[in-house]
């Protein structure tokens, strides 16, 4: 290095003179008065006189202080060799895949700066058409959780991979007994490559699927596939039990197919009729047309009785109700357009549901035949066998690939104890888990956000995943760490491409497969839609004596947004997304039926202990919840977790472990032994008022009305004048505003909005809302910009008086109401704010600057619609928050934030910006092509995450812009706007919900 | 001079002379604070002590630390500042109305109501400033010349138009009662003995000397100040009113406010009067100059405002019901019966049924029912605010986002220490201050006193040198 000395300080070090060389070693190459003020040997005139002294005194002080004042030093480093793909401040797109948890979704990833902040779904894909759930929408953040680990650990203790791999590598190479990888479905052609090519090299090697939300019991009625149901061809639909709207199978895809039927235009004015008999008040079932609240003991006799009628020739215990009778007649009536799905996970029952749907020719209809899903591929009765399997030591060594089954299987205990029988135990979990904390070996994976893959959900129909950040800890893809136990040390993506050299041939191929996230069309090796099996009478017979029992009945379901409470666990964002149908956020309880409730004196939130046959026992509190069948409750799973992170810790309790375990597979029911134990705890509600008390605030008519006349579907409000009653606009005191370029506005319709609340947390992630935590819920202190109301309908009219309106009826029908900031043109908000913190922007638009509120709260209160939410705290920096507002207060969570919107301080009012910071860049980019704004360009989140298209937002001055159109033709028939007579005047309109009663 | 009636009951008993009234009334300022005053005071320290404890967490947390939610944005804190705005209103009326129609009972209880009525607004002013979440720049409300460009205040926010009121209120409230005190600050000084007391007293009389001259001056800048303040004594609570009365919440949009929260807050402001006469007159031995004929005839104001803000709540349901407007028929009916029917009840029976007993003469005039009605009614008109603000909020127009509301201890602390606050204060003002007027009690002893009364044949008036020395207006 000094041979090659460039650069030099001054002239004096290149000529080095003697005198510079001796100073180059003083530290201080000036002069410095110190050493003489104190040298004890020096004269008088030579010491610096005390008047010197109090003067560097003086300035050392006034320079310390000076320093200390001066601000501290920000980090803003100028790119020196500028990546070639990061423009700061604009955003680049990648397509990929989110698969967790049996949820599958195409997805594109928004990076700014590089760093993932958004997904939003992809509308290339045919499987989920641009269709997004909740839970993928939220996934961003488990790329930023704080409780990943940043390196693989041995024995609880960092490691590195070197020493990792060899020592498993030797470890497997003596393994006594099999060695197997357990996981839960794996829907990737690459990744099942590299786990057989891991798997040629061990000893006894066994691949052990299972799914914490198992339905082996519908993947072995048909031959090892899920059909590929089509709802958008039906015109019947029969669900028992199964919410394929919320969480069963593929609930995005469901739901883009289901509202094509539902969607309705005085043109096309069909719409199929949706019956649902099920014991909990499912998404699903609050969508039905129909909704019969069965226990689930009678699923099967439900089903046997379609049977029955359909197919014929069981006997079966005789199970008769009016909508039954309906449904059937009904199903049988549209041969061809008819689709029975059943929920459970008993192989008996959907044998049956298999052989009524080729009854009924849904087969090459309503189920499409050619492309069976994969989503779920588990096998109980294998996982059991294997947890038998370690109890005798019969395995030598066991890997955990996305799999927790010391949390997530109902077995849990016993695999607990099997794990102290295995030698090897190595886990690929991002965190340390319940599973993880009994393993030698903890090998991180990538998140996926990080990770190449491939996915194939539905046959022929393909998706990559791609890295939109690299690694931001020492993790390591999993296949990776498979392929280099086996030997091959090939890189995944290497792996991957040449896997898919069959699919996208040489060339270009490969890049646009990356470019569009999807492949779809292609011939692969995937299991085809088995031919059906005969049917056994006998087979039936056994699962139909299982059912019909006395008692109490446990309902075990899923929750939209926990899921199976893997990885969403611990991200904040889902465990303060309200549930669709409790509205509650942070915790699971025991739903209770009315009638069970008044017979046994239970009040909300009264701590119930449910103990189910196998002795297994979980303690909750209640909550009442109208339309749960008589004699039933309902627990949901995905809480209770004990390892997942500082966020899900002890949020709720387990219920796996009441799942009855059978031979067959895992049934997640039991009858339950029911015990107030006393106390009680809060249930942290978004919404505690359940109907809507006989007001017009949201509205809904019947399809036969509508087909009479459209115009009678809604109620219009007039106000009385001299001249006759009038529309509350024509008799306004305020002036109106001119709009000329542009008037943002926004069409919701109720029909189509189908109450998942992906709009919900899609608002979160855009506007970087905070997370208060569960008892900031309870104080009635969330922050949400964007939230679906929820109102039960009742029985009592207004004849009973108020307080009877507010109960609702037992069996309610249920609808769903998005709201948020309506931007009011005449907004009672902005005439009350003394500061002019809110104004009406010339768009139309209600706009909010916080840097000029002072907090007054006045426009909050005076807002109708109750959509303002004020920052109690310091949400970002406050202790009480650090804990649940992780995208906010901790460093890694920080890098979630979207930049192009600001963290709100204390003590400012917020809410919905209709997103204005994407109206702004979408005029912009406008504006350098030199165009206007076209439509369908600028979407705000909530319309962007809307699996069901419900929302749709544009510009009302923009004659050919949808939302335009649509007012257009809705105006005076199913258009209307919420409290028109106190002439707000909203932008915000919705659309009549129309029901198909039977 | 005008005739004063025989039939009236006089207005200062015990046969007092000029002298005595002076001294009755000096003695407190000059003597050593007693047992009683010292533990009184320090009881108030204590609440203020909660006050700012309360305040300290509300600045340096957030107004999280209140139970305010997202459907409830004001509460405790807007009720306290009504409460005490009302409060306020009895002093200026007191002094400004009350002169203006020559009302001579005035004389001696206006000192210690207007008194009363600056510590109020003192202590309602600290509640617009504490609930807003950044009150840091409360000076954003006011509509100074300053360099954030086109961003002033807006005109037309009611709480902008509360801004000015309050502040104009108390200004000319507080000019109003220190150009009052000034002829006794005068006297006090005259007499005082200690260096300290004669500099403070010296500089607060402004160097009054009693001339003819100043007299004529001081009666001139009280009647303007009391011609400038009889318009806000309205204005006040009406456009405190106007916060609730120009939104769009039931129950709060109702052109009835304006003139019913006057009449609530003349009717707070006289009970609270009362409360506190009567405890220093007990305490101070003023019983002869704050008589029975004092008590009655507030009590009867009290019937008065009483029974018109009685028919102002009856009125709110007729129009309800009238309306046929939906949310505002659920409004009411949920006030009465809803969630919060105890506040409602305890609001109809303090402000209704209560100060209906002041129809009995004996209960008018007797001190321990009016010292009880009398809290009564500041309860009442507390619960009357709390219902106005949260019943009305917390079952608006979406039953969506219906909540309750419950206060925290720091809700509590702030407003028990607004009390802590105007007790500190009051007891400050009664040690130090004449409590009550001396020379307008002069003024009135030769007309209605008790002595006057058995001499009133024998013309002196005209012969008196204090009376000519002081040309009263009346």
């Amino acid at each position: 290095m000094q041979e090659s000395k460039k650069y030099w300080k001054g002239l004096e070090e290149l000529n080095n003179t003697p005198e510079f060389a001796q100073a180059a070693h003083n530290e201080f190459a000036e002069f410095l008065p110190v050493k003489e003020t104190f040298g004890s040997d020096a004269t008088e005139a030579e010491v610096a006189p005390r008047r010197d002294f109090l003067k560097l005194l003086g300035f050392g002080l006034a320079a310390a202080t000076l320093a200390s004042c001066e601000a501290p030093v920000r980090k803003a480093i100028p790119y020196l060799n500028k990546p070639e793909d990061v423009e700061p401040g604009i955003a680049n797109w990648y397509a990929s895949t989110y698969f967790q948890g049996g949820d599958y979704n195409s997805i594109l990833v928004k990076t700014r700066e590089g760093r993932p902040i958004k997904l939003e779904g992809n509308p290339l894909s045919g499987v989920t058409k641009g269709g997004l759930s909740a839970k993928a929408q939220a996934a961003v953040l488990s790329l930023y959780d704080n409780n990943r680990l940043s390196a693989p650990m041995k024995a609880g203790k960092a490691s590195n991979w070197k020493d990792i791999d060899a020592e498993i590598m030797n470890r497997l190479a003596s393994a006594k007994g099999k060695v197997v990888l357990v996981s839960s479905t794996i829907i990737s052609p690459t990744t099942k490559k590299a786990i057989a090519e891991f798997g040629a090299k061990a000893n006894g090697f066994e691949h052990v699927v299972y799914d914490a939300n198992s339905a082996s019991g519908l993947v072995k009625a048909n031959g090892g596939v899920i059909p590929g149901y089509d709802f958008s061809k039906a015109k019947v639909i029969v669900s028992v039990a199964a919410d394929f709207l919320g969480t069963w199978i593929s609930p995005v895809e469901y739901a883009k197919q289901y509202i094509q039927t539902r969607k309705i235009t005085k043109d096309k004015s069909d719409m199929s009729r949706h019956f649902q008999f099920e014991s909990n008040l499912s998404l699903t079932g609050s969508n039905a047309d129909v909704r019969v609240a069965i226990k689930p003991s009678e699923e099967a006799l439900v089903v046997a009785a379609i049977y029955n009628k359909v197919v014929g020739g069981i006997s079966a215990p005789a199970f008769s109700n009016k909508a039954l009778d309906k449904a059937i007649s009904e199903l049988t009536a549209a041969r061809g357009a008819a689709l029975l799905v059943a929920g459970t996970n008993d192989q008996g029952v959907q044998t049956m549901v298999r052989a009524i749907n080729q009854a009924l020719g849904a087969e090459g209809t309503t189920i499409n035949t050619n492309a069976p899903s994969y989503l779920r591929q588990g096998d109980d009765t294998q996982m059991i066998r294997l947890i038998n399997d370690m109890k005798n030591g019969l395995v030598g060594a066991a890997f955990f690939y996305d799999a927790n089954p010391a949390y997530d299987h109902p077995m849990a205990e016993e695999v607990l104890n099997g794990l102290k029988n295995v030698d090897l135990k190595v886990s690929f979990a991002d965190r340390i888990n319940e599973t993880a904390k009994l393993c030698d070996f903890i090998c991180p994976d990538h998140n996926f956000l990080e990770s190449w893959n491939d996915f194939e959900p539905k046959k022929g129909f393909l998706s990559l995943s791609q890295p939109a950040i690299s690694p931001i800890f020492k993790t390591r893809q999993a296949q990776e760490s498979l392929l280099k136990w086996s030997g091959n040390n090939t890189d995944y993506y290497t792996y991957l491409k040449n896997n898919w050299a069959g699919f996208t041939g040489s060339g270009s191929g490969w890049d646009k497969a990356v470019h569009d996230g999807v492949l779809e069309n292609v011939s692969t090796t995937g299991q085809a839609m088995p031919n059906v099996t005969a049917l056994s009478t006998g087979e039936i017979g056994a699962t139909l004596n299982k059912g019909a029992q006395s008692g109490i009945e446990l309902a075990i379901y899923e929750k939209v947004g926990l899921g199976t409470g893997s990885i969403e666990a611990n991200n904040p964002w889902l465990q303060e997304l309200p549930d669709p149908i409790t509205k509650a956020t942070w915790d699971n309880y025991v739903t209770v039926p009315i009638s069970m409730a008044k017979e046994k004196e239970i009040e909300q939130g009264d701590l119930i202990k449910l103990t189910a046959r196998n002795g297994q026992s979980v303690t909750l509190p209640a909550l009442i919840q109208p339309g749960q069948a008589k004699n039933t409750v309902g627990v949901a799973i995905g809480y209770g977790r004990k390892l997942a992170g500082k966020v899900a810790d002890n949020v709720g309790g387990n219920v796996y472990p009441l799942a009855t375990v059978t031979k067959d597979g895992i049934i997640f029911n039991s009858t339950v032994s029911f015990e107030k134990v006393g106390g009680s705890r809060e249930i942290a509600q978004t919404q505690t008022h359940q109907t809507v008390m006989g007001r017009i605030v949201v509205q809904e008519s019947t399809l036969d009305k509508y087909k009479k006349d459209p115009k009678s579907v809604t109620e219009y409000v007039k106000i009385a004048t001299p001249d006759g009653p009038k529309k509350p606009a024509a008799v306004s005191l305020w002036q109106d505003y001119e709009y000329k370029d542009h008037h943002w506005g926004m069409v919701i319709d109720l029909n189509s909005c189908i109450g998942c609340g992906s709009c919900v947390i899609g608002c979160n992630v855009e506007n970087n809302v905070a997370i208060v935590g569960k008892q900031e819920v309870i104080n009635r202190r969330e922050m949400h910009w964007m939230r679906i109301d929820r109102y039960y309908s009742t029985d009592a009219t207004r004849e009973d008086g108020f307080t009877e309106m507010e109960n609702p009826a037992e069996n309610p029908s249920v609808i769903f109401q998005p709201m948020l900031c309506q931007h009011c043109n005449h907004a009672p908000c902005e005439t009350v704010c003394p500061v002019l913190a809110t104004t009406h922007s010339t768009e139309g638009l209600n706009q909010m600057t916080y840097n000029r509120c002072v907090g007054t709260r006045y426009c909050a209160n005076n807002c109708p619609y109750k959509v303002r939410r004020f920052n109690w705290f310091s949400y970002p920096d406050n202790e009480k928050f650090t804990d649940v507002n992780t995208p906010q207060t901790t460093d890694l969570g920080r890098m979630v934030l979207n930049p192009d919107v600001t963290v709100r301080a204390r003590g400012v009012m917020e809410k919905c910006s209709f997103c204005v910071q994407r109206i702004q860049s979408g005029k912009l980019e406008a504006k350098k092509e030199k165009r206007k704004v076209k439509d369908g360009e600028i979407v705000t989140a909530c319309a962007q995450s809307c699996p069901t298209n419900a929302i749709v937002f544009g510009d009302l001055k923009d004659p050919n812009s949808q939302v335009r159109q649509i007012m257009a033709r809705e105006q005076g028939e199913r258009a209307f706007t919420v409290l028109e007579e106190i002439n707000t005047q909203p932008n915000i309109s919705y659309l009549t919900k129309i029901r198909n009663l039977a | 001079m005008q005739h004063v009636s025989p039939i009236r009951e006089p207005l200062v008993t015990g046969g007092k002379t000029y002298h005595d009234i002076t001294q009755d009334i000096s003695r407190h300022v000059e003597s050593k604070p007693n047992m009683r005053w010292a533990a009184a005071l320090a009881v108030s320290l204590f609440f203020l002590g909660v006050f700012l404890w309360s305040v300290y967490r509300t600045l340096w947390y957030g107004i999280g630390e209140w139970g305010l939610n997202k459907t409830v944005g004001w509460a405790w804190d807007i009720t306290n500042f009504v409460w005490w705005v009302g409060i306020g209103h009895a002093g200026t009326l007191i002094s400004a109305i009350l002169l203006l129609f020559r009302q001579k009972w005035r004389s001696s209880i206006n000192r210690a109501a207007e008194a009363m009525t600056i510590f109020a607004v003192i202590c309602a002013a600290m509640f617009p400033v504490l609930h807003m979440g950044r009150p840091w720049l409360a000076y954003w409300v006011l509509p100074l010349p300053n360099t954030f460009g086109s961003l002033w205040a807006n005109f037309n926010s009611p709480l902008l138009w509360d801004v000015f009121a309050i502040s104009t209120y108390f200004s000319v409230s507080l000019v109003f009662w220190y150009i009052g005190l000034v002829p006794d600050f005068a006297t006090i000084r005259d007499r005082a003995k200690g260096p300290i007391a004669k500099t403070v007293y010296g500089m607060l009389s402004l160097g009054w000397v009693g001339s003819a001259k100043h007299w004529s001056r001081y009666e001139t800048v009280s009647l303007i100040l009391a011609g400038v303040s009889t318009p806000l004594v309205l204005s006040v609570h009406t456009i405190v009113s106007m916060d609730f009365a120009t939104s769009v919440i039931p129950g709060w949009h109702t052109t009835i406010f304006p003139p019913y929260f006057v009449a609530g807050a003349i009717f707070s402001g006289f009970a609270m009067v009362l409360t506190l006469m009567i405890i220093t007159r007990k305490t101070f031995k003023l019983e002869d100059y704050i008589t029975l004929e004092h008590v009655e005839s507030m009590n009867k104001v009290i019937i008065l405002t009483g029974s018109i803000v009685g028919v102002a709540y009856i009125t709110e349901f007729f129009i309800a019901w009238y309306s046929g407007v939906e949310y505002e028929q659920y409004a009411f009916i949920n006030r009465a019966t809803g969630p919060y029917w105890w506040a409602y009840w305890s609001m109809m029976t303090c402000n209704v049924i209560t100060p209906q007993l002041f129809w009995f003469r004996s209960i008018r005039r007797s001190l321990t029912a009016t010292f009880i009605i009398s809290i009564f009614v500041n309860i009442g008109m507390w619960f009357e605010r709390f219902v106005i603000i949260v019943t009305s909020l917390h079952r608006d127009y979406l039953p969506s986002s219906w909540a309750m509301f419950s206060p925290t201890i720091i809700d509590i602390g702030i407003y028990v220490g607004t009390m802590g606050l105007f007790f500190t204060l009051f007891l400050l003002f009664a040690k130090y201050f004449p409590v009550i007027n001396m020379f307008e009690v002069k003024t009135i002893l030769k007309s209605s006193s008790g002595v006057a009364h058995s001499t009133h044949h024998t013309s002196m008036h005209a012969n008196d040198p204090q009376l000519v020395n002081h040309p009263k207006h009346d």
